[in-house]
């Protein structure tokens, strides 16, 4: 593994320090009156300049919200949540764009460094004039769509993408740019009335990203956003769609931090896909929300619907997840297979340390013939934790000749936690192909004592062995974030050894 | 639909109101109690609709609608029974024990009707069942007029005993409720071999506790072998103490709609308990296992294999469930199951799940679905074997893989012997 160095540092590097982006940033926010009511959602459409359609489509969003129940089925525990006593908009105050990174706020400078973004994205983020003409040099640019609390800030490389045709930009710009996408898309793959957390979204939500790939095009960088939960007392809702039309190709990253809090926080975002013939998605999310404290106080709740339609033939989507952080999370990226040779993938790691839960799998839907899936699953529990995998294949009459593959995989670390695993299979296809394999178990003795042998302390063995565990996932990550997901998974861990 | 089920669970409750001064023990205040908290339980949560967890995909909808009645009267005389399985038999027609027709005389053990010993089983009858989360094991107690009560003393060899059931078609709907008791004492044995058979529209609800006392072992074979117009809805506990051994086989093969239900939990070190079967449905029917494993105790192992066979329009259904706790470590769990689909029109359902607590485990499951493999098949083909011939060869090397895990020679033969009947009344109404 490359970055065993690396993983090594991270553990030394934490010791003191657990979640080191749980800094706060001082910004002036405008934020609407606590509380949700349809005034609010009136507020947050009229505030985004929003057409009268999608007014009406986050009404109709909210009245389904008020007939629904929140969901009790997963394996999770957590006090009745008050969506009374949050506020569902907070904006960084806006400003007259820049002249240079010296008269932005230093605070948001702090924050995008802290966040790990580059110097040159970093310009273009804080809406530097004129930065972003020309492509960084030495190494693949990255897109980086940045969510501060509930607004977009700002989407960097815009031009260049735009070039190709992509469109790249915040879900608000969209809606004023190309309401013709967003008014045939949004809502296409999660209707408003999906589920609980769903229905919320559609109702509140208030940015998030936009992507649309045209025929033929590959995608020439990957797309990336960063989410960040700042104010106090915020929910954010983004709501992200990315359409890949005809034979395109997009790789899009997700990342989420949030200060460290003593109350929860709730995010509950949307994500749709949708892929026509011939195009391919990839999807890939490091989660690092606030995961609370070492006695569960505090963290964010991820409740978090995310699927992905491969509309077209031989069309494919492709999940990867890694979840280390959120004190809940509750999310199962899913594929309807519609066309015909489409492809779903579903590759997930998710740790659970402390009081962490996370109740997270996929869904596969084979509709169409010959469509296929694969699902690897790695759950590490440690501390605390609780961890489950819950996960539905279902393949429907017409999918003749479908295949699914799914392996579960559960690590017990301390005899404190819990894993369990919950697939659902149903099949309606005589000729259609099914295997689900789970395993659960704990780090050998014997493995640590060969680690511990050759000189690793217990926590380098351990880090090892779980780098080791996940593998399968964090190769098909893409290498920026590969790496840093390996630092997260070792600090995700941090003092559930020894 | 919510009406109907709501109908169903109402006719039960006006029978249990009508007969309750007349079910065996109706004397007996710890009884009545027993019976009554059991209809309280079952009136308020109804039979239980696909909403309910443990129930998504087996609808009792057709059992709520039924309008059953209970067999009131003793059936008398001789009736015909099927093949002997073994030497030993207790005989029971329409839920009632028969000691006429029974084979009981010099067991080292008690082996009696329920009915005539209700006061012996006070401690055992309810000690398992939970009536509060099952609803049909609530019906059975609120409604059980009789079942087989045994008793094998500590260290005794009981060798081999037939449980036969037999329902006959009174020509209306009838429901019969039998409470089987079975406690094996320290370091005792048993195989026990259950045959239903029955016809008429008819619900056998059958309710299970059983105890595996130190060392003891159990063997457990059930063939399932009720007409397609019967609704077999089997409810097994079971309880394993430290050492002891259950061992269950079921083969469920006739009936309309079969669940066989099995609640396991090892409460004793180095307990160990093997749940297999068998499942095969044709047109029309649905057969359902769901299995819950608890191992509660450290170093217990157990094993499961399902098999199930679909033709026609018919469904299957796998649940398992397996429970370590905390406490449970060194535990050995591995479950498997395995469908084969040979129609079109057919469907499965499998839902196996892990729920663990305890970290040095080794824990594992897995599930295939799919259609008879096209090369397998290519293969026999091309040695100048016809293709129905060689369809059977491969779905009978299928399911005699689970039969293989049962090592008593009576009961493997008399599970093949189920098996095969099954498949070529299969290939009898193909042709």
């Amino acid at each position: 593994m490359p970055a065993v160095n690396e993983t090594i540092e991270a553990v030394q590097s934490v010791t003191e320090s657990t979640y080191k982006w749980g800094f706060e940033t001082d910004i002036e926010m405008e934020f609407a009156p606590k509380g949700l009511n349809e005034d609010i959602v009136r507020f947050i459409s009229a505030k985004k300049n929003e057409p009268a359609w999608l007014l009406e489509w986050r009404l109709r969003a909210f009245a389904l919200w008020k007939t629904m129940e929140t969901p009790l089925w997963a394996a999770v525990k957590h006090p009745p949540i008050d969506f009374q006593d949050s506020y569902y908009y907070a904006a960084p105050k806006e400003k007259v764009g820049p002249k240079s990174l010296d008269e932005v706020d230093p605070e948001l400078l702090k924050t995008y460094a802290k966040l790990g973004i580059p110097l040159r994205e970093q310009e273009i983020l804080a809406g530097v004039e004129g930065a972003g003409s020309t492509p960084a040099e030495g190494r693949m640019p990255i897109a980086i769509d940045a969510v501060f609390d509930s607004v977009s800030v700002a989407t960097s490389y815009k031009e260049r993408l735009g070039k190709e045709g992509i469109i790249f930009c915040s879900i608000s710009e969209a809606v004023q740019e190309h309401p013709d996408l967003v008014k045939k898309y949004l809502g296409s793959v999660v209707p408003q009335g999906d589920n609980f957390y769903a229905a919320l979204n559609s109702a509140v939500f208030t940015d998030g990203s936009f992507v649309y790939i045209p025929k033929g095009v590959r995608c020439p960088m990957e797309l990336s956003t960063y989410f960040r939960i700042n104010a106090k007392s915020t929910g954010q809702f983004e709501r992200t769609l990315i359409i890949a039309d005809a034979g395109s190709h997009v790789s899009y990253l997700e990342g989420c931090t949030a200060p460290m809090r003593d109350e929860n926080q709730l995010h509950a975002a949307v994500v749709e896909l949708v892929a026509m013939d011939d195009a391919t998605i990839k999807y890939s999310t490091v989660q690092n929300w606030y995961p609370g404290d070492a006695e569960g106080k505090g963290g964010i709740y991820n409740f978090v619907t995310k699927r992905g339609a491969c509309r077209g033939a031989r069309s494919k989507i492709s999940w990867t997840q890694v979840e280390t952080g959120s004190a809940i999370t509750w999310k199962y990226p899913s594929c309807i297979l519609q066309g015909e040779d489409s492809v779903g993938e579903f590759y997930s790691v998710a740790i659970t340390n402390n009081y962490q839960q996370a109740d997270t799998g996929t869904k596969m839907f084979h509709i169409g013939p010959r469509t296929k899936s694969t699902i690897v699953s790695k759950g590490i529990s440690a501390g605390h934790g609780q961890n489950t995998y819950r996960g539905l294949v279902r393949i429907g009459a017409k999918a003749t000749g479908a295949r699914n593959f799914t392996q579960c995989d559960s690590l017990l670390i301390g005899d404190l936690c819990g894993a369990h695993t919950v697939p659902y299979i149903e099949n309606r296809c005589m000729s259609a192909k099914v295997e689900h394999e789970a395993t659960t178990s704990r780090i050998a003795e014997d493995q640590l004592f060969y680690c511990r042998q050759r000189g690793l302390t217990q926590e380098e063995a351990v880090g090892l062995i779980v780098n080791g565990f996940c593998r399968e996932v964090l190769k098909e990550l893409p290498m920026e974030f590969a790496v840093e997901a390996q630092k997260l998974l070792q600090i995700s861990l941090e003092g559930s050894v020894g | 639909m919510t009406t109907a089920v709501a109908t169903g669970a109402a006719g039960f409750l006006a029978r249990f109101e009508g007969l309750k001064d007349h079910l065996p023990g109706a004397r007996k205040p710890w009884l009545n109690t027993l019976r009554a908290d059991a209809a309280a339980h079952f009136a308020a949560r109804g039979f239980p609709t696909r909403r309910v967890e443990q129930w998504k995909y087996t609808d009792l909808g057709a059992v709520a609608q039924a309008h059953f009645t209970e067999p009131l009267t003793m059936v008398e005389g001789a009736i015909a029974l099927p093949v002997a399985n073994a030497p030993d038999r207790a005989v029971f027609v329409d839920g009632r024990f028969r000691a006429d027709l029974s084979m009981l005389a010099g067991l080292p053990y008690r082996a009696v009707g329920l009915a005539q010993h209700l006061d012996e089983a006070e401690a055992q009858l309810g000690a398992l069942a939970k009536p509060q989360h099952e609803p049909l094991a609530a019906l059975n107690t609120m409604l059980f007029e009789d079942g087989l009560f045994i008793d094998v003393p500590a260290g005794i060899d009981g060798g081999l005993l037939e449980l036969v059931s037999i329902a006959l078609d009174p020509g209306r709907p009838f429901a019969f409720h039998p409470r089987h008791l079975i406690r094996l004492g320290a370091g005792a044995s048993l195989t026990l071999i259950e045959t239903a058979t029955g016809r008429g529209q008819c619900l056998h609800n059958p309710v299970f506790e059983i105890t595996v006392a130190e060392g003891a072992t159990l063997t457990h074979g059930r063939l399932l072998q009720e007409e397609a117009t019967v609704f077999h809805l089997s409810t097994i506990y079971a309880t394993i103490a430290a050492g002891g051994t259950y061992d269950n086989f079921t083969v469920a093969a006739g009936p309309r709609l079969t669940r066989n239900e099995i609640h396991a939990a090892l409460t004793g070190p180095r307990a160990t308990c093997h749940m297999n079967g068998a499942q095969m449905a044709a047109e029309g029917q649905h057969v359902d296992t769901t299995t819950s494993l608890d191992h509660a105790a450290p170093d217990c192992a157990s094993r499961q294999t399902y098999k199930t066979v679909l033709t026609g329009r018919s469904r299957g259904v796998f649940q398992g469930k397996i429970l370590v706790r905390r406490e449970a470590q060194k535990t050995d769990g591995y479950q498997m199951n395995q469908a084969l689909l040979l129609s079109e029109d057919a469907e499965i359902d499998s839902k196996p799940q892990l729920e663990i607590y305890a970290d040095d485990v080794k824990c594992s499951h897995g599930a295939t679905v799919g259609a008879l493999d096209a090369d397998s098949l290519f293969y026999l083909r091309a040695r100048g074997i016809p293709e129905s011939q060689a369809k059977a060869m491969l779905v009978e090397a299928f399911l005699h893989e689970a039969v293989e895990t049962v090592t008593d020679e009576t009961l493997r033969a008399a599970l093949t012997r189920a098996l095969d009947s099954w498949w070529q009344r299969q290939g009898a109404a193909a042709a």
